[in-house]
């Protein structure tokens, strides 16, 4: 802390200690990003593998088929063992090292120092920590599929009794669990130090961006969520390890076998800790989207937001509910009527601060000067997916409605529309929003629009139908995708639409990685604001230097003074001091003429 | 602050810590001797939590200085406390209502 | 460019950054051990019989660490006091007590561990013995790291104190907050695991 003082050096700091173990946030939040990028890649392939099975059960996979070897694929042909991993492992990377280290670690830790105005995170060596956890914990997940049995195939949920007896890859899921958990925390704990302390001047928790908000309420549920995962982790490994059961009922039988085990245990006690960390898991997920659709909206309908003291008190009260409604993802254990209504009832009040901010987002559009960039169309398509996502939920959080449709498609469906079209799309716009501050050059707009179209168009091609098969009662998990089941039948050419729609997403996805890469050299150079932006990211050198800003920023208003009558350009920025506006407070902006 | 306000300060500050040690010290006695009296559960439980409870709120009010603490550090405990709560609660009254469903 | 408010408060929140994240820490804490209570209650709510903790477990030995755990926090508090009153060698003798406590402790747990292992008590063994090596086990863990942080600012991490005397003391606080929760945490599992 108190060597800081040398900061000035840093010119001289060695490759390593400037890209590898590197202190400043920007670093950081870029290493993250692109780890998350390549985890997201990686946990994309495993459902394309799975997609092939679903849309083809029992044939073999052409050219690449052989590559996976006898254990897995014998002949190109997937062993149901294999395809087990690979909906686990797909589950848990993209969650858990996909989404939230690019959404919380990637955008978080490079965004919200320069949102605030500050000069680095406040905990610079504990960042570093936190990154250096993910990629411990991302390297032993990636590691698990070469251990014997292979990786962890008792879903992303990991549900005993059936985890405590899965094969050696299970404890090597606990592990790599317990890492990004770690660094989860850490990273919380400095996230809210950072905003709370480290906000400029005249920063008041009202002028506070929608994002910083948004990053500000997902720390505290990463926070308090995650403990009790790390507990219910501790649990696992005592029964898989030292041979309690806490999550083994008594009288067990597993293959005509009873197992030698205790009993006494709870199975219903892993899921009460799991979805106490993994309900407002789903919130830490969606509500850094919606930050950065909300800074994406803003600027380019070039008006405030409309209603965002409603979307802050909306945020806080979500993030509030998101951990009293658990229990709602456990309507089928038996619990009784009571206890059923109770987490009934607090999963439709939840949604009401979801409408309420969506409704928001999409009233500012009212009236707007649109500008359709490539930002703007990702922020715009999130919109409504993130709209059906939050519907198609509602049945699902009725208990009587549940029953039918628990762990069928539809359960899938829902949950991809609010991460895949939803937060996904939300993350590129940030990036395409972003990456002019983080590199001084913009994407290609042609590319980014290539990019769009068709991703907009095939991820519903995957997420629609799921809706459909579900609603005929089609299970989620079936090796064969529902082909042996009479019910299944109507649906089952869905398969194929579905695995088609998803190889042309990956497709896709070439223009992004080609656009990416080639901007880096050949985009165009941008200056520090390159889309009159009002937040004080804005007011930094692109690239930002160590340290970010070249004096100490201030704000002087709200977040988006967008077209302020009589002001001379359609943004006022926070940061500027504006003509003979310095001695007023608050809002400024509406009485400057 | 003036140093000589400060030390006179901390020596009010030790005496308390004394106290607290002293009473922590007769709580524990008083726990460990009530269970030896054969109360039922439900009041042996409701005895041991109270005493607990006594003892830990006197960690954290005089040792951990929580009696003259900041506004943002009691907002974030107590929802923390609220949370807490929830999680006792909830898995054990799902677990009572199934069993009398 | 200097981070701010490491050391000094800012204004307007009267908290310095190292005791906000402190207290964060403390209460992701306090959830990771809320969940193990949780846990412990529903397997007993839900067991068909439950062995009285003090039928199967050392009661005198449990309530020595709980008086050398609840004396170390004393002595924790007081060494942070000396600080404040610029009294170091006052502080190096209260953190050396508290070190030497917190070992005591861990000395007797070790001997509690190996009398059930030799009487053929282990974590398989049953459901409450599950949960009394787990989350005394979690709880030990705790200990030591505390245990380890107190020798570091009692050794290597005392040169601090020529430097920025200011830092070193929050540094104690700090240290001693965990050492306090860590203790609470004990005053809970006590009666929970051992007398009820």
């Amino acid at each position: 802390m108190a060597d800081s003082a040398h900061g000035t050096h840093h010119a001289e700091m060695s490759f390593w200690r400037r890209y590898v173990f590197s202190t400043d946030h920007k670093v950081i939040g870029i290493q993250y990003s692109i780890t998350a990028l390549v985890f997201l890649f990686f946990g994309f392939s495993l459902m394309l593998l799975m997609r092939w099975q679903l849309a083809y059960p029992d044939q073999p996979l052409p050219i690449i088929g052989g590559l996976f070897g006898e254990l897995r694929m014998p002949g190109g042909v997937m062993l149901p063992d294999f395809y087990n991993q690979l909906g686990a492992m797909h589950g848990t990377i993209m969650v858990f090292l996909g989404v939230v280290p690019l959404a919380v670690g990637g955008f978080g830790n490079f965004v919200v120092p320069l949102q605030i105005g500050a000069p680095d995170m406040a905990f610079p060596r504990l960042n570093m920590a936190s990154y250096w956890a993910l990629f411990l914990g991302g390297v032993t997940m990636f590691a698990s599929f070469f251990v014997p049995g292979g990786a962890a195939q008792s879903g992303w949920t990991s549900y005993p009794p059936l985890s405590d007896i899965a094969p050696m890859g299970q404890t090597i899921w606990l592990v790599g669990m317990l890492f990004l958990i770690v660094s989860s925390l850490l990273g919380a704990i400095n996230f809210i130090t950072t905003i709370l302390q480290l906000r400029a001047p005249g920063l008041t928790f009202m002028r506070f961006p929608f994002f910083v908000w948004a990053q500000f309420v997902t720390a505290f549920l990463l926070l308090l969520g995650f403990p009790p995962l790390q507990a219910a982790g501790i649990f696992q490994l005592m029964d898989r390890l030292a041979g309690t059961s806490f999550f083994l009922p008594s009288g067990l039988v597993v293959s005509g076998q009873p197992i030698a085990a205790t009993g006494g245990g709870s199975p219903i006690l892993w899921q009460h800790l799991f979805w106490f960390l993994a309900h407002p898991e789903v919130y830490v997920l969606i509500l850094p989207a919606m930050g950065i659709v909300a800074e994406v909206v803003a600027n380019n309908t070039r008006k405030p937001l409309w209603g965002y003291k409603s979307m802050v008190y909306s945020l806080l009260f979500l993030g509030f509910m998101s951990f009293i409604v658990w229990a709602h993802h456990m309507f089928i254990t038996g619990m009784g009527t009571a206890m059923s209504s109770f987490f009934q009832t607090t999963t439709m009040i939840i949604s009401i601060p979801s409408v309420i901010i969506l409704s928001c987002l999409i009233i500012s559009l009212w009236g707007g000067s649109i500008r359709f960039n490539t930002p703007m169309l990702f922020a715009l398509a999130f919109l409504p997916m993130f709209g059906i996502g939050g519907l198609t939920g509602l049945p699902l959080g009725l208990a009587t409605a549940d029953i039918h449709l628990h762990d069928t498609y539809y359960v899938i469906g829902h949950f991809h529309y609010v991460v895949a079209p939803g937060t996904i799309l939300a993350l590129f716009a940030g990036i395409y929003y972003w990456y002019p501050k983080a590199t001084g050059r913009k994407m290609s707009e042609f590319l980014g629009k290539l990019h769009f179209w068709p991703s907009f168009i095939f991820m519903n091609g995957v997420f629609l139908p799921m809706l459909i098969q579900g609603l005929h009662g089609v299970q989620r998990r079936l090796y064969d995708g529902g082909a042996a089941y009479a019910h299944a039948q109507p649906v089952l050419h869905l398969n194929k639409i579905m695995s088609y729609s998803a190889w042309g997403l990956a497709l896709t996805q070439v223009f992004f990685i080609v656009n990416f890469f080639w901007s880096l050299r050949k985009g165009e150079k941008t200056s520090d604001n390159p889309w009159e932006a009002t937040t004080i990211e804005w007011s930094a050198p692109s690239p930002p230097p160590h340290g970010n800003f070249v004096s100490m920023p201030q704000a002087y208003r709200g977040p988006y003074e967008y077209s302020v009558p009589g002001h001379p350009t359609d943004f006022l920025p926070q940061f500027s001091p504006g003509a003979g506006e310095k001695a007023k407070t608050g809002q400024a902006g509406k009485t400057s003429h | 602050m003036s140093t000589e306000s400060h030390t006179v300060d901390i020596q009010k500050h030790v005496r308390w810590y004394l106290r607290v040690f002293a009473a922590l010290m007769i709580l524990t006695v008083v726990t460990v001797a009530v269970s030896y009296l054969e109360l039922t559960t439900r009041l042996a439980v409701a005895v041991a939590l109270f005493i607990a409870t006594i003892k830990g709120s006197l960690v954290a009010c005089y040792f951990m200085h929580l009696i003259s603490e900041r506004k943002f550090i009691y907002t974030v405990l107590i929802v923390t406390v609220i949370f807490f709560v929830a999680m006792l609660l909830g898995p054990v009254m799902t677990q009572i209502n199934s069993a009398g469903a | 460019m200097e981070i701010p408010y490491t050391v000094s408060e800012r204004p307007d929140t009267g908290l310095n950054n190292v005791k906000i994240g402190i207290w964060l820490f403390l209460a992701s804490e306090i959830m990771l051990f809320g969940a193990l209570f949780a846990s412990y209650i529903l397997l007993r709510v839900g067991a068909t019989k439950w062995p009285d903790g003090s039928s199967i477990l050392s009661v005198p030995m449990a309530f020595t660490n709980t008086m050398v755990l609840i004396s170390s926090s004393v002595t924790m508090v007081m060494a942070w006091a000396s600080l404040m009153e610029k009294k170091l060698g006052r502080y190096r003798l209260f953190m050396g007590l508290t070190i030497v406590l917190g070992l005591a402790f861990l000395v007797i747990k070790f001997f509690e561990y190996r009398a059930k292992f030799h009487h053929g008590l282990h974590p398989s063994t049953s459901t409450f013995m599950a949960l009394y090596f787990t989350l005394t086990g979690l709880h030990a863990a705790h200990v030591a790291g505390g245990i380890g942080i107190n020798a570091y600012l009692w050794g290597p991490g005392l040169k601090l104190w020529e430097r920025a005397p200011q830092q070193f003391t929050n540094r104690v606080e700090t240290a001693g907050l965990f050492w306090h929760f860590v203790d609470l945490v004990w005053i809970f599992l006590f009666p929970v695991l051992y007398l009820l």
